[in-house]
Order: C-alpha cells, then structure tokens, then sequence
C-alpha cells in the first residue's frame, strides 16, 4: 500500500548502530539481541503486510529489569522504542522504524498464577490469549475476550490494542477483564496499577493504558478476570432475504432483553466464501445471515431459542436451525471465524476494515458500501459484530494491478468516513497504528487530539515510544504544555450565579 | 460536615457557559469547586475555593435509543431522572451506582448527577460481574482545567480510536476535567431477581462459599456476607438469626430457579439456606449498596476498602485484635465497609492491606479536621504519584479544577 509517512529516522542513531547493538547485548545477553538483517526479516512488519520495515535491532529482553535496562537506556540516548507481542496487529501497531529498537516480548511467556478463588490470573504479557483459557480450563475457567487471532495473539498486545471478540456485547472488551498491569515507563521506572482487587485508587491510569497502542509504557504483567463457563451454549443460523431484515432481527432480539452470548451477520459473499471453503452448512440462498449464540443454563438457553426464532420469523427469516450438538455449534462458527482466509481464496489481495457505527445505520452505510464497490469497481465482503455495531467489510482487489491497491485504499477511507458521518468510529477493535492515523482528524479535532498527545507527554516526554503510531502528528511536550490564557485576560463570565 | 466553604456559584447551563467559566477562572488563577449535586460533597480533601462551579442547570437526556442500548445526557442531569426514563424502558444502569447520602447525613441534596457518577466512579454490588461506571461508559464531552473542549469515545461499544480518555477521566473527582455530556452504555432490566441466604458462617466460612458460588456456573450477581453484629440492621431485621452470607440470581424467571436451586443444593448440606422472594431480594441488595447499617446519623468514621475478595475477613479479623471496628462485606468479600469504634486509624487499616497483598482504602466518611489531617484517598508510591501528578499538569497545570481533593499534588 501507500507507504505511510513515519518519522524523519534519528542520524545520529543510525550513524551509532553498532555502539547501541553492542550496549544492547550487555543488558540482554544470550540470545536476546539479533542484530543480523536476515534474521531481522521476521520481524520486519506485523498483520498489517502491506508494510515493511526492517527494525535498527531486534531487543527480546526476559525480565522486567532487562525492559527497565533497555528503556532507561533508549531514554537517555534519545533511541526510539517500537514494542511489540506476537506481532499480529492488523493497523500496523508493530510496524518497526529504521532508527528504533524493536523491543520483543514474547519469552514473558509464563502464567505465573492462577487464583481460581479470585477468579483472577496472572501473566506475562507474551503468555497468548488462548493460552489463558487453556491453563484454566481443566476447572472449567476461561478467559472472555476472544479475537479472532487468540491462538497467536499476545495478552499484552491485547491489552495494547483494547482487543474484542465475538462475545463483547455480553463480556466485554478486555479493558472489561484486566484488573492489574505491571508496566515500565521510558524512564525504566517499574509501576503497579491494580491488582486483584478491584477498582483504582487514584486515577484510572489502568484505564488509559489498555488500548494506548505502546504509546505510553511496556506492559511486563497482567492480572485478567477468568469466568466459569457457561452451563450451555447453543448456537442457531437465521437466514434472511435482506440485510435490512436480519439487521431488524438484530435489535428486535437486543429490544426484547435478550443478549446474546454473540451475534454475527455475513452478507451473501461472504456466506458464499466461507461454505465453499469450510462448509459449515451455511444457506447459499439467502442475503444475509446470522449467526446468533445463547450459552447459559440449559433451561435458559432453551426458552431464549424459542423466542428468538420467533422475532427471526417475525421478521421475514427465510430458514432457521439450532445447533443440536457440541460439533455442530462448532461448525456454525467455523465458517464465521474462517471467514477472512475463505476471502482471501476467492481474491489475490483484500483489505479488511474495522468501523463501528450505531447498529440502526446498517442499511445507510451498507447501501453507501454499494455505492462506493460500484465507484471503485472493487467487490466487498461484509462480516458484521451485529450485536456491537463493528463492521468488518473486506475490500478485494489485486495487487498486481497497477492502481488497484490505491482505489483499495481509498475505497477503505471512504467507508471509514461514512461510519463516522453515521455516529461511529473509525475502529472498532483493530486500533489505529500507521493503517487509520491520518484519518483521525475525521473524527477528533485539534483540541481533541492535542489533549491526547498531553497525555503521551506525561508518560513519555521525548517521544520515544512508537511513534508515528496513532496520531497524524506529534508536537513537542513544551509547545503542547504552554497556556494559551493568560493572566486577568478573560473578563467576568456573564451566567447565572447563586 | 461541610467543610469546603465556597462562597458564591456560578451556575451555567449550557457548554459554552462552561468552557467561559472555566478560562475566567483560569485568567484570574482562582480555583473553583465542580459541583453537581453535592451529594458526595464530603467526601475527599477539604478544598480551599472561593468559587464553586454549579453544574445542576446543565441538565437533559440529549439521546436515548433503547434498541441501540444507548443514553447520553448533559453532566449536571439527576441520576433519578436517568433512572425514571430507563425504567419506563425496562432497562437501567447495570452498575447500580450507590447512594452515599444516607451515610453521609446528606438528605437535603439530590440524588447526585450522571457527571458525578462518572467523576467518583460510582458502582453497586453487581460490580464484580458488571463493572462500574467506568465500564459502562462510552464516550464524554469536557472542559479541560486548560480551558479546551474536548471529547473523547463516541456512542458505540467498541471503539479503539485514540486514547480512552473517558475511562482515564473516570474516578478523578473533578480534578482533570469537567463533564458537560456523558454517553452510557445502557442494558435491559433482568425479568427478576432472588437471593439465596445461607445463615450462621462465620467469615472465613463465608468467603469460601462465596468464592465457590461466584466461581460455579450459577452466574451469580452478587455475593455478600452480613455478619450477625449487622445482620438485624437490614430489611427491618426480617432476615434469618445469625450471620446472612447473601447470594443474588437474576435473568428469566425459570432460569433463576433453576440456578438458585443448584447453588442450594451445594450448600443445603453446610449450613441453613433460605429463599428470599424478589421484592426482599431487591431491598436489601439496595441496603447493602447504599451502606445501611452504617448509616446512623453519626461522623464516626467509614472506610471503604477494596482487597482480593478471599482476604477481606483476614483484613477485619487483623485489625480485630488491635480496635473496635464493625464491618461487613459485599464483592465477595473484595468490598469491605469499616466503621471505627473512634479513631480512623489510617495507618493501621493501610498497613494491614498491604500486609495482606494490596489493595486501596477510602475514608468516606469522618469529620472536616480529620479529612486534613489524614489521606482520604489511598496513597500512592512514589513513581505512581508522580505520573499521577504529570498527568493533572496535562489538564489542569494551573491546579483551578478541585484543587487537593483527591491529594495535596493533585
């Protein structure tokens, strides 16, 4: 894609390349430095591949004194630090920089307690998503959030990104299931926040941190919620002969005090991509589908299908069915999480965003995505979160044809606009990284934006930590801190007063 | 027990009105009391102020769409009305924020405004399955103690663009910001609710039976342990002798029955367990929130702490042994309410929770000379405190917004 404009590359850092390696591997010895190119290359760029960056040198430290080393090291020499866990982000969160050090967290792979009687577990932020769920399950515990990359995704990245899932509606988003961070700033300076109890006692800087995209610190710990499974789940498939129709299901369901475990749309191209590929069964006539997840006790689970198959056909459902089996309800979902490889087969190249909008505008934007595909001259397929509003239209198009990739993009840019002229945003959970930074002033304005680089200053005042990331521009923290009111300047406001 | 003394209100009721206070204020370097309420105007550091900023005139539900699970409204707006409007809905705020005026004496103000609820956090017994405040929000409107507009989030639940600065302003007391519109996340009421009763555990016992049930896939609301020195000091003293440990079910009518059943079943053998039908369940989960057997017209002190739930009856049976002090527990025994024979005792109460592996503790409620004299808020370490510090010098770096509230550098 259009290479993103990053920060002009420090000289005098570049031109000190082999003092920084070899300071480096003092700090972290054995095998944590790779300074070699052709071992760099794996490190080169993150889910986003469009871009590619080959870092100054690869740091993967294994303990929070060698994190603490390395940044106050970065700090004092002026050395940018781009972090990064299992490197899937799909907005380029992980995208190194020529002159930066890109800090590896992967080997805090250990799960270092597990309190069932808390409900809590603590990890090291390499530990993966899934890898949670899985240390707990033998007692029937796991961890809610579910990205659909949980298998390779770090806890720490998600926490970095704010990550979803399929069940946010009724889970929440992991800033719903940390309790604790352990983090280090660029100073090396070692911070708890929370713990296993709940609740900040000061401000709610835990609150910042997940989803600051590695702007603000190095998460070396983090405390999650484990919940008990539920009893039961089931999972049901609703077809319907327009896209209108399942998205009234969707808020008939939400209206009636239902909500469910997950609730899923495909349009009729991703349907058709997703059963070619993993046949999960799905109906091949029908325009939109749903897939709709109750889990709970049995006896709730039964009575919620009754009534939801009976909003789907009051709302023109053209086929139902309910999962009867454990298998089965897997299969249903097989389709749905495979849905984006199952595009790719069908398309040399797709770009997959991730808007959100108020879930009544679904028809507006899908009938703007109509137009726009039409435009472009570039098919979409749409997966929706339904039960949150989080769009994920793939665009598809072919890299080898010259300009089709731009139109892609642009075609991406539009989409995202139309979500925020709806009332949404311009990521729902995927984050902004280098992919949505310059459209941020479609949604934030200068002041906005300007208190949020505020809030950067206070944890990181030079700058360092992964920048380019996020925001269009970074100005510096002694502009950004001066005051544009002066003294006996502004005269008595004229309100009410008591 | 007021003790902050401003002398006079400015009191705007639109935005603009807000943002020309805030920069007079600014341009005279006079610092200015955010009030909405004042409901929970005892709680924290006296301040020093000659001005108050009266936010109640900045009022109104500006959205509501229930089918999109959705409310915003100004700041100053009463959470009564909020709460009114919802429930003609069949929905309501899943947090529950509490009451703080029966414990604080304070029946002559309102209820307390949606902006306060953000700014001080508010959540009830549901928070350790639903959260707080913090988590329910979705995006706000405010004027910086710099004198800038901003807004940050929007009206959907997921949302990862930029920095969440709703929830990093939430539970700052005033002290970054002032809310001019918040947007909640909003859920349906469940059909009904029971609680299960199992009576005579003493508080060790509780906890392990409050971390089994919370812990089982009962889906538990809420689980409470009333030991019998309050027991008789809720619902007009209708629950059974002995100490009460309380668990609450809550959904669809044959669902509640069916897990309430369950969770008897496991505990039938332990102890006495009783049924208490929804009308009683939802009183005396009020009363639990809203700190009944405390409330009694009284300043003696009241802590509010937060620990690991399994260690809360280790942290009142420690402090037993060295002061009078009555407690009991809601958040599975996270959630400890301390009233003090006499002193506050801060030292002691802070020492014992970090002994037992951290946590935080509040004083809510004590005297005006004992609020200056004593941390109201937990404090912090050093390094924490001083990015607590840098980040009020991001939004307020004239110290104009509730000056020393939370701390003396905040």
């Amino acid at each position: 894609m259009t290479s993103p404009k990053m920060p002009d590359p420090h000289d005098e850092v570049m031109q000190r390349r082999a003092i920084i390696v070899s300071d480096l591997k003092a700090m972290v010895p054995g095998e944590g430095v790779v300074d070699a190119t052709n071992e760099m290359r794996a490190f080169e760029t993150d889910g986003l591949t469009a871009y590619r960056q080959l870092p100054l040198v690869v740091v993967l430290p294994q303990t929070v004194e060698q994190v603490s080393k390395v940044l106050k090291y970065c700090n004092a020499n002026n050395i940018r630090v781009v972090p990064r866990g299992s490197g899937t982000s799909l907005s380029g969160g992980a995208l190194p920089l020529e002159d930066a050090v890109l800090l590896v967290l992967s080997r805090f792979n250990r799960v270092l307690d597990i309190d069932y009687d808390n409900r809590v577990a603590v990890v090291q932020p390499g530990v993966t998503n899934l890898g949670i769920s899985n240390a707990v399950a033998s007692r029937g515990f796991y961890y809610a959030p579910d990205p659909s990359s949980q298998i390779a995704c770090s806890i720490g990245g998600n926490v970095a990104e704010n990550a979803g899932g399929v069940h946010c509606l009724k889970y929440g988003l992991t800033t719903n299931n940390v309790l604790g961070l352990q983090m280090v700033l660029i100073t090396g300076e070692v911070i708890r926040l929370g713990g296993k109890h709940l609740d900040s006692e000061g401000y709610d800087i835990l609150g910042l941190m997940t989803g600051s995209e590695g702007l603000l610190a190095v998460v070396t710990e983090v405390t999650v919620r484990i919940l008990q499974k539920p009893e039961t789940a089931r999972a049901m498939l609703v077809g319907f002969p327009s896209s209108e129709e399942a998205g009234q299901c969707v808020a008939d369901i939400i209206g009636a005090g239902i909500i469910p475990g997950g609730i899923e749309m495909m349009d009729k191209l991703a349907i058709q991509a997703a059963e070619d590929f993993v046949h999960a069964g799905y109906p091949l006539d029908v325009e939109a589908l749903l897939i709709v997840e109750l889990d709970g006790p049995e006896a709730e689970v039964g009575f919620l299908i009754d009534q939801v198959v009976e909003i789907a056909e009051r709302n023109g459902a053209s086929m139902s069915r309910v999962s009867g089996s454990e298998e089965e309800r897997q299969t249903f979902w097989a389709g749905r999480k495979a849905a984006f490889p199952a595009v790719g087969r069908i398309s040399p190249d797709y770009y997959c965003m991730d808007g959100t909008i108020p879930r009544k505008a679904l028809p507006q934007v899908l009938a703007g995505m109509r137009r726009m595909s039409e435009k472009y001259g570039l098919a979409v397929a749409n997966v929706f979160h339904a039960g949150d509003g989080n769009l994920h239209p793939l665009i598809l198009y072919d890299a080898n044809i010259p300009g089709e990739l731009e139109k892609a993009e642009d075609f991406g840019n539009d989409i995202l606009r139309l979500c925020v002229e709806v009332g949404g945003v311009l990521t729902g959970e995927h984050g902004v990284g280098v992919e949505k930074r310059d459209l941020m002033p479609a949604m934030f304005n200068k002041e906005d934006l300007d208190q949020q680089i505020r809030i950067k200053c206070a944890f990181d005042t030079q700058h360092l930590l992964n920048p380019g990331k996020v925001f269009p521009q970074l100005h510096r923290c002694a502009e950004m801190g001066r005051m544009h009111i002066s003294k006996g300047q502004v005269p008595f406001p004229d309100i009410p007063r008591f | 027990m007021n003790d902050t003394q401003s002398q006079s209100a400015l009191r705007p009721d639109t935005e603009n009105q807000v943002l020309d206070a805030v920069q007079w204020a600014i341009s005279e370097q006079t610092p200015i009391e955010i009030r909405g309420h004042g409901s929970k105007q005892d709680i924290g550091r006296p301040m020093q102020v000659a001005d108050c900023l009266d936010l109640s005139s900045l009022s109104g539900i500006t959205l509501y769409e229930p089918e999109e699970l959705v409310l915003s409204a100004k700041a100053g707006t009463g959470l009564d009305e909020i709460e009114s409007l919802l429930a003609q809905n069949n929905q309501e705020l899943q947090f529950e924020p509490m009451d703080y005026r029966p414990l604080l004496g304070r029946q002559d103000c309102g209820r307390g405004t949606i902006g306060g609820v953000l700014a001080t956090n508010l959540s009830g017994p549901r928070r350790i399955k639903s959260g707080a405040a913090r988590d329910h929000i979705l995006g706000i409107r405010a004027v910086t103690g710099r004198g800038d507009i901003i807004k940050s989030g929007g009206r959907v639940v997921k949302n990862v663009t930029g920095y969440d600065l709703s929830r990093g302003l939430s539970g700052s007391w005033g002290t970054l910001a002032a809310f001019t519109e918040v947007t909640f996340k909003v859920l349906p009421c469940a059909e009904t609710q029971a609680s299960l009763i199992v009576s005579g555990l003493n508080d060790a016992d509780a906890a392990d039976i409050m971390a089994r049930s919370m812990g089982s896939d009962a889906e538990v609301s809420s689980a409470a342990h009333l030991p019998e020195s309050v027991r008789g000091r809720f619902i007009e003293g209708e629950l059974p002798r002995g100490s009460a440990t309380v668990l609450r079910i809550e959904g669809f009518g044959p669902s509640v029955d069916y897990r309430l059943g369950k969770l008897k079943q496991s505990f039938g053998e332990i102890a006495p367990c009783t049924r208490l039908d929804p009308q009683a369940s939802v009183q005396l989960w009020r009363e639990i929130r809203d700190v009944e057997p405390f409330c009694d017209g009284t300043s003696r002190p009241v802590w509010r702490v937060s620990v690991a739930p399994g260690v809360g009856h280790m942290l009142v049976a420690a402090l037993r042994l060295q002061t009078g002090v009555d407690a009991f527990y809601d958040w599975q025994g996270g959630l400890v309410w301390l009233r003090m024979e006499a002193d506050a005792e801060a030292e002691l109460v802070r020492s014992a929770i970090r002994a037992l592996g951290g946590g935080h503790a509040t004083l809510i409620r004590t005297d005006g000379t004992t609020r200056n004299m004593v941390p109201v808020f937990e404090p912090q370490n050093a390094a924490l405190s001083a990015l607590s510090n840098r980040l009020k010098q991001q939004f307020d770096p004239g110290y104009i917004l509730n000056p020393a509230r939370m701390s003396t550098d905040l």
